[in-house]
């Protein structure tokens, strides 16, 4: 391919404003006002770039072009609109994954063109194939996992795993070196590559639990970010190199900022096994629960009709109930009422950082009701009412008080200080990573058993019923400080 | 093969991207964190420029082929991810903000 200089300048403007644009999305999509306008922005400048290449190229094997382009965009399309908001963070896995594929396979067949390949370029094609492969079957297997196709088997935890994965990965760093050598054909040593690796991404990340997917799916959107750039270097693309380094390093920074609101290190993540598994959850604290108090909807009415500060703890077993909507209008006959009304959100509510808002602003739950973990924890001794709705682990006191428990230094949500707790839970079942809560047994918590729309629903019947709400009831606006 | 970027050149240019990711992303409130995280994921669908280009410069149908099917996976990251970005953001209202 000899471009001509001209047309080699012809499309640069569009790169340089496309790389512009890329850079600018990303940073805005870091703000409340401005991130749809910048998601918006960022598929102009993926569009500029589209429309610089093709210019500069011209439409060479357009019926490929439109292939390709019918069936990804068609497909991209119509599971965009399909999804359920509750599934999210499984379908950002599935996207991303699919985003690993594409640089496996351009680096695939880009060692398939004729001509001699430096060893820059077969460099590239060895990092393009290694991390696309690793993030293709690593993130179905999250995926896999968020959508509890997958559970964690116990085999999985062995300490064995590791001296697997490490053969795995010499096996992989073998494959690569051969690929440089004439000893095998590069077709066969980059196929076996390929293979390896996609078995790697396997024994990756099946070990780690489910309540950790969210850090994995951030670094393996890191993980693609690099992929992509090899296949820039593997293409001759200045663009590709820019877009793929800065999602790579972007990934990386919203990686650790997760770990931390988990309280996680990476490490432990990535190599440290599900938490609440074997061992781990041991310890003085398995048993029964005791000293269980539990209530109907119409005694936690009753305690709500006199409250004056209620605040909601939902997690995603509200989500999953598709409760959202009744808790709403719990919530703004409680606001006519005169009480002051606030969603505690933790950072890892729901699935993933910030899922649990995107669900509840499906709900039309306004976004300046929800206030987070730092800001409400001061807030929690003078509130009367909490209500935990199928949330679990971010509740739990003893990741503040139990060295011995698995939870122990993650940042929680302070509810046992409040007057009245109440814990709207199917069953006394452990969290989603499997461990114990001491909430429930303290003396001011009361479980209200039962599926989150029910006992919303009955809750509603019942307040109403109190009167509560009501317009010629309305009792006078609290003083809210203090 | 394709042209290739000279090496150090295609080094500057992935070392100052990469230094430009790491000061975009800085404090985030967590709220944004899953747009943000599936936002950048469409991005690194960008590998679709990849595939255009060894489409229009493979010599034989197999290899075009290849470059297609790469092409859709790209495109199923890009145009789905920016999507359910646009459907999650599309969500975040004040009170008393009109649709």
């Amino acid at each position: 391919m000899t471009p001509s200089s001209l047309l080699a300048l012809g499309h640069a403007p569009l790169d340089l404003a496309a790389v512009l644009l890329l850079a600018f999305g990303l940073k805005r999509l870091g703000r409340v006002s401005t991130a749809r306008a910048a998601n918006r922005l960022a598929a102009l400048a993926m569009t500029l770039a589209v429309v610089g290449l093709l210019l500069h190229q011209g439409l060479l094997g357009w019926p490929w072009i439109l292939a390709g382009t019918l069936v990804g965009s068609g497909l991209g399309w119509w599971t965009a609109h399909r999804v359920a908001m509750t599934a999210m963070p499984q379908i950002v896995a599935l996207f991303n994954g699919c985003g690993g594929m594409s640089s496996l396979l351009v680096a695939l067949a880009a060692a398939g063109l004729p001509g001699e390949t430096s060893a820059l370029a077969m460099g590239s094609i060895v990092i393009s194939v290694l991390v696309g492969a690793i993030t293709f079957s690593g993130s179905l297997v999250a995926m896999a996992k968020l959508q509890e196709w997958l559970d964690t088997p116990a085999w999985t935890q062995r300490p064995s795993r590791h001296l697997v994965n490490i053969a795995l990965a010499v096996a992989c760093v073998g494959c690569s070196v051969l690929a440089f050598t004439p000893l095998v054909p590069t077709a066969l040593s980059l196929a076996l590559l390929a293979t390896l690796a996609l078995v790697l991404g396997v024994g990756l990340t099946l070990p780690i639990g489910g309540a950790d997917m969210p850090v994995v799916i951030s670094l393996l959107n890191s993980y693609s970010g690099v992929a992509a750039a090899a296949a820039g270097f593997v293409v001759g693309s200045r663009l590709l190199i820019v877009a793929g380094a800065m999602v790579g390093a972007a990934g990386l920074i919203l990686t650790s900022v997760m770990c931390t609101a988990m309280n996680r290190s990476l490490l432990s993540v990535l190599f440290g096994g599900a938490l609440g598994s074997g061992a781990q959850a041991g310890g003085a604290d398995q048993g029964e629960y005791q000293n269980i108090t539990s209530c109907s909807p119409e005694e936690c009415a009753m305690t709500l009709e006199g409250a004056r500060r209620v605040v909601f703890v939902p997690g995603y077993g509200l989500a999953v109930a598709q409760a959202q909507h009744s808790l709403r209008e719990v919530a703004q006959l409680l606001e006519r009422h005169g009480v002051d009304v606030k969603y505690a959100i933790h950072p890892v509510a729901g699935r993933m950082p910030g899922h649990m808002n995107v669900l509840l602003a499906e709900a039309d739950v306004p976004y300046d009701q929800l206030v987070e973990m730092e800001a409400i924890n001061p807030d929690f001794p003078r509130t009367d009412v909490v209500i935990v709705l199928g949330a679990n682990d971010v509740v739990n006191p003893q990741a503040r008080t139990d060295p011995q428990s698995p939870l122990f230094g993650m940042p929680v949500l302070h509810v046992e200080e409040a007057t009245t707790v109440f814990v709207v839970k199917r069953s006394l079942g452990a969290g989603y990573a499997g461990i114990r809560n001491g909430l429930f047994e303290c003396q001011n918590t009361s479980m209200v058993f039962g599926d989150a729309k029910q006992v919303l629903n009955s809750l509603l019947q019942e307040l109403r019923e109190l009167g509560v709400g009501k317009v010629d009831n309305r009792r006078q606006a609290p003083v809210l400080a203090g | 093969m394709t042209d290739l970027l000279p090496m150090d050149e295609a080094l500057w240019v992935l070392l100052l991207g990469s230094l430009l990711g790491l000061e975009l992303i800085g404090k985030v409130p967590p709220s944004l964190h899953t747009p943000l995280m599936s936002g950048a994921n469409a991005i690194s669908g960008i590998t679709l420029l990849a595939a255009l280009t060894l489409i229009a410069t493979a010599p034989s149908p197999l290899l075009q082929a290849v470059g297609a099917v790469a092409l859709a996976f790209a495109l199923y990251n890009v145009v789905g991810g920016f999507l359910v970005t646009d459907r999650m953001l599309a969500m975040f209202r004040r009170r008393g903000d009109d649709r």
